[in-house]
């Protein structure tokens, strides 16, 4: 086989987080089965504070059961069970005490394919603000325009908030959802494949979009395009089956995104960045 | 060069007029019979169609004029009060089912829904009969909007339950994601997304109440006056379609066309609109994509 060079994209990365930064979520030996199958297996992942980490591996290695077991999404699969644990700012999230309504606003979720409510703009956003109690129309008002600047969306829709959030387009859609997740200030955002659906320029929109929300929130991306992997992340994890007869996933290698697809240390990993996987 | 011989391309062409006269020809079979219902109740029921027909109470045999006003407000009251008990019923029960399907009281509650979809409506009369009738020692409006109430269960909680399963599962998902409750996200969420399919429910179950005769011939028993006392028996439209229409007088049964028309224009009217409110709610909230 052919050794490739190093993909050229990789060298006009700007990437200046090298220093380690403190850990806003950590996963400890993480397993998810449903019913008897075992999803993913004995996952060990830190999530770095205000950076993003992208979640890379080929199709059903268990990506997004990883990502949604980062707030309990997985706890709505019937049958599902999580062993091991997680820790958000060094508390377990996986314990008998813990109020996942509360995880689920601390760490807050973008999906594959835009899920605006049937209701206003306005309505969409001021969602989950209102499931906090907060009515008074002014806060209200200045939560849902905060919320919309930080998703990039404000110009398009200033002056049709009352007009249905699905009379968008599909990357408009993508970043009224963006915006919903962030008007509740969460401190972690997931989002699953969150540009799969889109076209190229709302693309480019998204992920320039996350650059500045890294600034404010921590961000764990799931994504099948390692392009798109390379370009937004300052972290990769790398993950694969262990075992092809029982089909259940793993990180097999987690380290900085340069690191990851400039110098693999995993043979594996470098067979998928290169594009020799299969 | 592929070209298909001269001969085959013919065969094929035949083959395929066909099967398209096939199936015209049973597009047709089916429509033919219920354009002619249609017309033949227009055709015999119109003459009889006036103002009066609307105002006025029925008149003794041979008395001109005369109307169905009695009957109007009758089966107003029972499919009224059959709505007010069946829609919170059904919605509830339906809303149950789509969430709780795997229970044993949800596997419960669609198999007995099923059941009572399959009970003739005379049964139900006779049962209404029973518990309401019998021990009150008089037939009432009250027994018939019960009854009605039965009827319109099944209809209401399987479209209920089938609205709730066509809402797009990450809806669902993308409240509970933002911190929302299990039964927030059902009351804000889910149930305004499927209350347009829901309504469609509504519809198609007061278009198989208003025209059920058989129940009422046990409860609201049919009344020649004037009455909105929920206690006393009422006259009802499919009820005194019945009456008429089995006795020997010829302006009866001229009648029993009229109340007939005025039924299916109804049951048309309420289908129309059932489409209407689905094709706004389309085209004003927009799409996925």
């Amino acid at each position: 086989m052919l050794k490739t060079a190093p993909i050229a994209f990789l060298v006009n990365k700007n990437n200046g987080t090298t220093m380690e930064k403190p850990q806003k979520m950590a996963i400890e030996n993480l397993s998810v089965y449903y019913r008897n199958f075992r999803a993913i297996e004995e996952v060990n992942l830190p999530i770095y504070a205000q950076s993003i980490t992208a979640i890379i591996g080929p199709s059903g290695c268990g990506k997004s059961t990883l990502l949604r077991a980062l707030n309990r999404m997985n706890d709505l699969v019937p049958g599902s069970r999580t062993e091991g644990q997680v820790y958000l700012d060094g508390a377990p999230i996986y314990a008998p005490n813990v109020d996942v309504v509360e995880i689920r606003r601390r760490v807050g979720m973008v999906f594959q394919r835009p899920n605006p409510f049937p209701k206003s703009i306005y309505d969409n956003v001021a969602y989950g603000p209102r499931l906090l109690g907060i009515h008074q129309r002014h806060k209200l008002d200045e939560i849902v325009e905060r919320a919309l600047i930080a998703a990039a969306l404000w110009d398009e829709v200033r002056d049709k908030l009352d007009q249905s959030g699905l009379s968008l387009s599909g990357g408009q859609q993508q970043r009224l959802c963006i915006a919903r997740a962030i008007a509740i200030q969460p401190e972690v955002i997931l989002m699953d494949e969150p540009a799969s659906a889109l076209d190229p320029i709302a693309t480019l929109k998204i992920e320039e979009l996350m650059q500045e929300l890294k600034k404010a929130f921590t961000i764990v991306i799931v994504t099948h395009n390692m392009q798109q992997a390379a370009r937004v992340s300052d972290y990769t994890a790398m993950m694969m089956l262990t075992d092809q007869a029982e089909r259940s996933g793993t990180v097999i290698e987690f380290g900085e995104t340069e690191q990851i697809f400039l110098n693999p240390k995993d043979k594996r990993t470098e067979d998928y960045v290169t594009g020799r996987f299969g | 060069m592929i070209q298909a011989a001269p001969r085959r391309l013919q065969r094929r062409k035949l083959t395929n007029l066909f099967m398209l006269s096939l199936c015209i020809l049973a597009t047709l079979l089916v429509v033919t019979p219920l354009l002619w219902i249609i017309g033949y109740v227009i055709q015999q029921g119109l003459p009889a169609i006036n103002i009066s027909f609307f105002t006025q109470l029925p008149t003794p045999v041979g008395v001109p004029g005369g109307g169905i006003a009695n009957a109007l407000v009758g089966s107003a009251m029972t499919v009224g009060l059959g709505l007010l008990i069946a829609v919170p019923i059904g919605a509830l029960a339906g809303i149950y089912a789509a969430t709780h399907s795997e229970t044993s009281l949800g596997i419960a509650l669609r198999f007995s829904t099923d059941v009572i979809s399959g009970v003739p409506s005379i049964v139900m009369g006779i049962f209404a009969y029973t518990i309401i009738v019998l021990p009150q020692r008089h037939f009432s409006a009250f027994s018939g909007g019960v009854v009605l109430a039965f009827i319109m269960l099944p209809t209401l909680i399987r479209t209920t339950e089938e609205m709730i399963h066509l809402v797009p599962k990450s809806l669902h998902e993308g409240s509970l994601a933002l911190g929302a409750a299990e039964w927030k996200t059902s009351l804000s969420i889910i149930i305004p997304a499927a209350a347009n399919g829901i309504l469609t429910g509504v519809m198609l179950a007061i278009a198989r109440a208003a025209g059920e005769a058989a129940p009422m011939l046990f409860t609201a028993f049919g009344n020649p006056f004037f009455n909105l006392d929920f206690r006393q028996p009422v006259a009802t439209l499919p009820h005194t379609i019945f009456v008429y229409a089995i006795a020997p007088y010829d302006d009866w049964h001229a009648k029993a066309w009229a109340t007939a028309l005025v039924l299916i224009s109804f049951v048309l009217l309420l289908n129309i609109l059932a489409r209407l409110i689905t094709w706004w709610r389309m085209h004003h909230i927009g799409t996925y994509h």
